[in-house]
């Protein structure tokens, strides 16, 4: 990709289209040796409800932002060669890739778990909006789990930082 | 925008329950804390005391960057109002 900044963040109505996501880094420079990734994909069922689609709100601006900024806290945290973040907005359907992370490094080690920290802060330091729409037509705003609290939670026990980009109770 | 008022923006279900998206309010000279302007936001009526109540989980951010009840709020300034964050 010539020129394209190696660290980067996509937020998108379009599909993620896997393929020119993976050319970013594969072949890669020589320098790399390892390629991170996570795929998040759209379960078709929700608290025992079959699932027709989901429906993504975010805070244009704001959203991308935040995201650079856990690339950025990711990047102080290992030595990083490359990142790329693409999250998709609007309705999705069931199968669908939701939210794509891709982290290289020089070995697999800081590869793996840098792509597990971006993924873990970005469910609950990213402003996204879940809207769950059942296969009956009725709707429902997915609540915050706080299983994903306590993972993203567990990058801050380790590195012992102050965590600057976690969104405070508003009171 | 005049120079007295903030733009407050409203995202997910917080959106929703209030009908709005956007819109801009005065500001009045004692809310320099986003504390004092959810204090403010709690007088404005029946929904507003509801989604506002202290008990409330909702967030928020000013300028576009995540805020506690401590920041700041100045005329000029976006402040934006949302549930927790369930992204990924």
């Amino acid at each position: 990709m010539g020129g394209a900044s190696l660290f980067s963040v996509l937020v998108s109505e379009a599909p993620i289209a896997l393929a020119e996501e993976l050319a970013r880094f594969a072949p890669g420079d020589g320098e790399a040796g390892g390629l991170g990734l996570f795929l998040g994909l759209v379960r078709g069922e929700a608290g025992g409800k079959a699932l027709a689609a989901l429906s993504l709100e975010h805070y244009p601006g704001m959203t991308e932002r935040a995201i650079s900024g856990i690339l950025e806290e990711a990047r102080t945290r290992w030595p990083l060669l490359g990142g790329r973040i693409v999250h998709r907005v609007g309705r999705l359907a069931p199968g669908e890739p939701i939210v794509l992370v891709i982290a290289t490094a020089a070995h697999r080690a800081p590869a793996l778990a840098a792509t597990h920290f971006l993924i873990d802060w970005l469910k609950t330091r990213a402003p996204f909006w879940k809207k769950e729409i059942y296969a009956d037509g009725s709707e429902a705003w997915v609540a915050a789990r706080a299983e994903d609290e306590e993972m993203a939670a567990r990058w801050q026990a380790l590195s012992g930082a102050p965590g600057g980009v976690a969104p405070a109770p508003a009171r | 925008m005049s120079s007295t008022s903030v733009r407050l923006r409203y995202f997910a279900w917080l959106r929703e329950r209030l009908k709005c998206e956007s819109e801009e309010i005065a500001l009045p000279p004692e809310v320099q804390t986003v504390g004092d302007l959810i204090a403010l936001q709690r007088r404005r009526g029946p929904e507003f005391a509801t989604l506002f109540a202290p008990t409330s989980v909702i967030r928020a951010a000013v300028n576009q960057n995540f805020a506690t009840p401590n920041t700041p709020v100045g005329p000029g300034d976006e402040v934006a109002f949302f549930p927790p964050v369930t992204g990924g």
